[in-house]
């Protein structure tokens, strides 16, 4: 018997896993039909699942733990068992205002502390606050840019100007002059490169090599009380996740991507983040970036908890929620690893023994202990150095 | 109350603002959600705030209720959360609506039952719209496979119709599926 399941997403490259789960018949081997809802606002998004209209969303990972802690609209418990990617963001600006950068554009993405304080340099050039689009309040990208901002004492609050808009709009927004620059999924970035409109400044990959992306988020109730279809889902994911990071497979899955009722987009633009092969300035020649952005590889899927937190400690920095005890477990509980390990027992997935990890502390690749298999976890390094241990929140928190 | 509507669909925005009027509410605005629509919202200190769900400038639009100092306390969406029909029958209809200081519910409801009923009618016209272009492009096929027949073969109309009538029952098919096929083939055999 086949089971139905209906999950929204946001029209994005890092969609790649749920798309290929069901386009080359992964989802269909484990009894799943999936109805892949394309929705083109993260608020819609939420509410089709919180009101469940959906059973499971392609979700910023900042969001489901903002949706569990009662920051966005409606509160409801969200667990996430799985990542569906890790980094793919690229923040472009205004060919006018990234004249102010460093000319080589190659070298600028290379030294995001360099570019960050010549950023901030440039801002006290321009006679206004630049305007950045980010896609959510509570994105990864929004998290990462206050990050790399926050880095050269630019305060994003008060020193520019953060404004949120859909990724789909992000392209025509820089065009009417409406932002300086955005930091959105691919395609986007890599679209207003083409267009002639923008230019590469920062590279997700390059702040927190690693850096958490999407996650496949489920009401935790429903989670709870559908522990089959979810387990089969993951399994799923997990073999439609290696078929991705397979460079072999790439063109095709930049073509399936390309389609009207996926991202819509030019499947050579996609094909960029894919293949790890980045153009930061229109007519240049690409830039290697192998971990550009990842499915599967180095245990990307696993909801390790400490990821989560590290989410929270930056919603808590920004002051858009108070630290507590209580706050803390919410936030970290919304990463599910039990579920994870649960649903892949019987696989051949390699396993991480912990579900917590210090982050930024692995600076080269790294062999550790894995219930199965051999687990080797690529650089998760912060590109400012800071590490983030999940036990030491408070000090964490202070060394801001 | 002030009603804003944002929608960039001239048509559905009327229908609503129509409903609205007929059911004695009379300081509506509607704004497309393009450019500076946050800023001329702002302006307009609305109390209540309707959006079709589809619309990608959503987030923008929550964006704002949060920060915006003129538009403080955003307290509820789809009104009562608690009240879970309402609340499926606004997703299925398409709307969202955002109450932006605090109004009683009981003001609200009354806002968002019309518009959800509204939106449910404007669906109805546009499937109806399709429909009647549908029908409408049909009949050009069909019309165009008949005068394909009645040159090729001699025939006049009413035999022509007749000869695609009785190809379609015997295939199982819709005329116009017939027709379609039968302009193509021509096509392909290098026209009439």
């Amino acid at each position: 018997m086949t089971t139905d399941l209906r999950i929204a997403f946001l029209p994005l490259t890092d969609v790649a896993v749920l798309a290929v789960a069901r386009e080359r018949g992964f989802a269909e081997e484990e009894g799943l039909h999936l109805d892949l809802v394309r929705t083109t606002s993260w608020a819609t998004l939420r509410d089709r699942l919180v009101f469940g209209q959906v059973q499971a969303a392609h979700m910023l990972a900042p969001l489901a733990v903002a949706v569990t802690l009662g920051l966005s609209q409606q509160a409801a418990p969200l667990s996430a068992p799985y990542k569906l990617n890790v980094n793919g963001n690229m923040l472009v600006m205004a060919s006018e205002f990234a004249q102010a950068l460093a000319p080589d554009v190659a070298a600028r993405l290379d030294d995001p502390l360099g570019t960050a304080h010549d950023f901030a340099t440039a801002i006290g050039l321009w006679k206004r606050k630049p305007v950045i689009g980010v896609v959510h309040r509570y994105s990864s990208h929004a998290v990462m840019l206050r990050y790399w901002l926050a880095s050269a004492g630019v305060d994003p609050d008060r020193d520019v100007i953060l404004r949120v808009l859909p990724p789909s709009l992000t392209v025509e927004a820089i065009r009417a002059g409406e932002i300086d620059g955005f930091i959105a999924g691919e395609p986007w970035g890599s679209a207003a490169v083409d267009a002639g409109l923008a230019e590469g400044v920062a590279i997700g990959e390059r702040i927190w090599r690693r850096g958490v992306e999407k996650v496949l988020a489920f009401r935790t109730p429903w989670l709870e009380e559908n522990p089959d279809s979810v387990d089969r889902l993951l399994r799923a994911l997990v073999r439609a996740g290696a078929w991705c990071d397979d460079p072999d497979h790439h063109e095709a899955l930049a073509h399936l991507l390309s389609q009207p009722h996926y991202v819509d987009q030019p499947a050579d633009l996609i094909l960029r983040a894919l293949s790890g092969r980045i153009v930061p300035r229109v007519d240049m020649a690409p830039l290697s970036m192998p971990d550009f952005m990842l499915f599967s590889r180095e245990a990307t899927p696993f909801p390790w908890r400490s990821q989560a937190l590290w989410i929270y400690s930056q919603l808590v920095r920004w002051k858009m929620v108070d630290h507590s005890a209580e706050n803390a477990a919410k936030a970290a509980s919304v990463f599910r690893p039990d579920i994870f390990r649960r649903a892949l027992a019987d696989s051949d997935v390699a396993m991480p023994g912990a579900s917590m990890k210090v982050e930024g502390a692995v600076a080269s690749p790294l062999a550790v202990g894995s219930k199965r298999g051999e687990l080797t976890l690529g650089p998760d390094s912060f590109f400012d150095g800071r590490v983030f241990d999940p036990e030491r929140i408070e000090d964490f928190l202070a060394s801001f | 109350m002030r009603i804003v509507i944002i929608d960039d669909s001239g048509l559905r925005a009327t229908v609503l603002e129509e409903g609205l009027r007929e059911a004695g509410y009379d300081d509506i605005h509607i704004v497309p959600p393009r450019g500076g629509f946050v800023a001329r919202l702002e302006r307009m200190a609305p109390d209540v705030v309707l959006m079709d769900l589809g619309s990608p400038s959503r987030d923008t639009l929550e964006e704002m209720l949060t920060v915006s100092r003129a538009l403080a306390r955003p307290i509820a969406m789809f009104v009562d959360q608690s009240d879970e029909s309402m609340i499926g029958a606004a997703i299925d209809a398409g709307v969202s609506a955002y109450v932006v200081d605090g109004l009683r519910k009981e003001r609200v409801k009354p806002v968002l039952e019309l518009a959800v009923r509204r939106f449910n009618a404007f669906a109805r016209l546009q499937s109806e719209l399709d429909e009647a272009r549908t029908a409408l492009s049909d009949r050009k096929i069909i019309d165009r496979a008949k005068s394909i027949l009645m040159s090729q073969r001699g025939l006049g109309e009413p035999e022509a119709y007749a000869l695609l009538r009785s190809s379609a029952m015997n295939q199982g098919k819709k005329i116009v599926d017939v027709a379609q096929a039968l302009i193509t083939a021509s096509d392909l055999l290098g026209g009439m």
